[in-house]
């Protein structure tokens, strides 16, 4: 069974088509891109993987469980529990520090433990900057320790969201070699990106165009390790 | 228990780490506080403030003999059955025809110091009169005879005439006794057609005991509390007919309602505009939170647990402004009770603890509907926002 997939999945706005019959299969420890220009309807597949949004038609299986029918409670207890999400903006609660802000999603998840979430941020390299708050930190850094609250629940699938969309080059490296960390360690990896050169790390890209999946990219040189060290 | 830690940490770090933002709604649920509770330190001390003022414009109570006629250890036993925190002062009257110049006036025998007590508002020229011969004089008696404060005179009495054994009346020396006369007394009243001397001159002079007419007493309590002494008088004192003066007590109670009845107005009012005041900063606070709270729900928080974290936050608001206000309160009803009554205000403990609650209820109240309206973020749509 396929960690993820969706048949025949549609979102209509009126008369706009945002997914138009997308089918696509995600397996468990795969790691892939989801590309494609502005408007052709990936931060709707995003949000709908992302149990923030339900289909017009169609079923999602996450798991197993068909998240299109299940109800906006379940939907946020469905998203707790399996996926890790980072997006484009960071995303911190501006008055939490680091550790804090990683625990704040255990929080949510059962029971905070500071002494987790401070391993998380030394597995993104933030060890030394636990105790400082989103405005003390810089833009790579803040969006490690989005990573590291992704993680810290261990999560069916992390979503990514643009998560290089704001970093300079350094930083997406950075990212980009903790995606390759996660994706060794066994974790799905579903990253929406218009960053060619972030797509094609992955395993697999799938290109959206006005709704549809226009085409379906394999690595072959796809090797699994890190590629900065 | 951890979980409850994280609360608390979170909380606590919202409003510390975003003091600028929380100071204002802070002042605001601290002057609705301290507003509160200094207007419901002034309303339960409205009485007491206004009793003692009372109090300047005379007796209240009187005693009167049941067949006439009242001793003083009878005025003494009544006195006793009034709390002595609460008899402001007592003085007894007892009239008799005396002349002077051979001109009849009528003298008043009384305590000195009681006099002073109950009737506060006497204008006295000169200095006022003790026992041991000396005397204060009405204004009108004083214009008549001519007398001035400092004045040596001579007041006689007449003592009643005694049958002898024909049945013819008995010629009886008058009596006579000198006096210094210490004051002229000036109310714009009767009380300026007398002549007052302590009741151990009058009894020298009259040379008999005689019996009290009336006497009077300034009591500092509400209207409830002076019927049930009089009932207790009454039915305990025999001899003793205690009654209201209804003039005063009545006024006292129609001035008190009034003013008490107004200040409850105003508290009404502060607590409204107070809860107004503490919606509007939190529907601020919600709309400026609306990412985070997307933010919050994307990373798996259930409206449940959104509405406890805000109102964990403005209870703890409250907590702080109402612990705040209850301190700044007092200064309050301290400053307008010197300002308006001239005299200090007692420390109320238990408005502490009801600040608090009250503070603490009222931000919850009145953040109910800016907090319910936070569950409504969609975290899709917030988080999609540059």
């Amino acid at each position: 069974m396929s960690l993820l997939e969706l048949k025949n999945v549609y979102k209509i706005y009126g008369d706009l088509h945002a997914l138009d019959d997308v089918s696509l299969k995600v397996e468990k420890g795969e790691w892939v891109s989801i590309m494609g220009p502005s408007g052709s309807g990936k931060s709707t597949m995003m949000n709908i993987i992302g149990c923030m949004d339900k289909p017009s038609k169609g079923e999602v299986l996450l798991d197993g469980v068909d998240i299109s029918k299940e109800s906006k409670k379940n939907l946020t207890n469905i998203r707790r529990d399996k996926i890790g999400l980072i997006f484009q903006q960071f995303h911190l609660v501006n008055y939490l520090t680091a550790v804090e802000n990683v625990m704040l999603a255990q929080y949510y998840h059962s029971i905070p433990d500071e002494k987790e979430a401070l391993e998380a941020l030394e597995r993104v390299g933030l060890g030394d900057r636990a105790k400082h708050l989103p405005s003390q930190l810089s833009g790579g850094e803040q969006q490690r320790v989005c990573v590291a609250r992704a993680l810290i629940n261990y999560p069916e699938v992390i979503l990514a969201d643009e998560p290089t969309g704001n970093l300079d080059e350094a930083n997406e490296e950075i990212v980009v070699e903790l995606f390759h960390k996660l994706h060794n360690e066994g974790t799905t990896l579903i990253v929406v990106t218009h960053d060619p050169e972030v797509a094609e790390v992955a395993q697999r890209t799938l290109v959206l165009r006005s709704g549809k999946l226009s085409k379906e990219i394999v690595n072959e040189n796809f090797t699994g390790k890190i590629h900065f060290d | 228990m951890k979980k409850r830690k994280m609360f608390i940490r979170m909380i606590t770090a919202s409003l510390m780490r975003r003091r600028s933002r929380m100071i204002v709604a802070l002042l605001s649920i601290a002057i609705g506080a301290t507003i509160l509770s200094g207007l419901v330190s002034i309303y339960y001390d409205v009485p007491r403030q206004m009793g003692a003022q009372f109090r300047n414009y005379g007796a209240n109570m009187i005693f009167t003999g049941e067949d006439g006629s009242l001793g003083l250890d009878e005025v003494i036993a009544g006195e006793k059955k009034i709390d002595p925190a609460e008899l402001v002062g007592a003085a007894p009257y007892r009239y008799e025809n005396v002349r002077i110049n051979d001109i009849p006036v009528v003298a008043a025998g009384t305590d000195p110091q009681g006099v002073q007590k109950t009737s506060p508002y006497w204008r006295v020229e000169g200095s006022w009169f003790s026992g041991g011969g000396e005397l204060l004089v009405g204004a009108s008696v004083a214009e008549s005879f001519r007398i001035k404060s400092g004045d040596v005179i001579d007041v006689s009495f007449t003592p009643a005439a005694q049958e002898d054994e024909s049945g013819e009346e008995e010629f009886v020396m008058d009596n006579f006794k000198t006096f210094t006369v210490m004051g002229i007394l000036q109310t714009g009243g009767s009380e300026e057609n007398y002549i007052y001397m302590s009741l151990d001159d009058l009894r020298e002079l009259t040379g008999t005991e005689g019996s009290i007419d009336v006497a009077e007493l300034s009591v500092s309590a509400g209207q409830e509390e002076l019927s049930a002494y009089i009932d207790a008088i009454n039915s305990g004192v025999k001899g003793v007919h205690a009654s209201l003066v209804k003039r005063v007590t009545a006024s006292e109670a129609t001035v008190l309602t009034k003013l008490q009845a107004l200040v409850l107005l105003v508290t009404i009012v502060v607590l409204a505009l107070t809860m107004i005041c503490v919606a509007t900063t939190m529907t601020a606070v919600v709309a400026e939170r609306r990412k985070e709270i997307g933010l919050r729900k994307a990373i798996g928080a259930s409206d449940k647990s959104i509405i406890q974290e805000f109102m964990g936050e403005s209870m703890l608001l409250g907590l702080l402004g109402g612990a705040l206000g209850s301190v700044l309160g007092y200064v309050f009803a301290q400053q307008v009770s010197i300002n308006v009554f001239s005299s200090s205000i007692s420390f109320r403990p238990v408005l502490v603890p009801v600040t608090v609650i009250a503070s603490i209820a009222v931000t919850g109240i009145s953040s109910l509907m800016p907090i319910r309206s936070a569950t409504d973020v969609d975290p899709a749509m917030v988080l999609k926002g540059e």
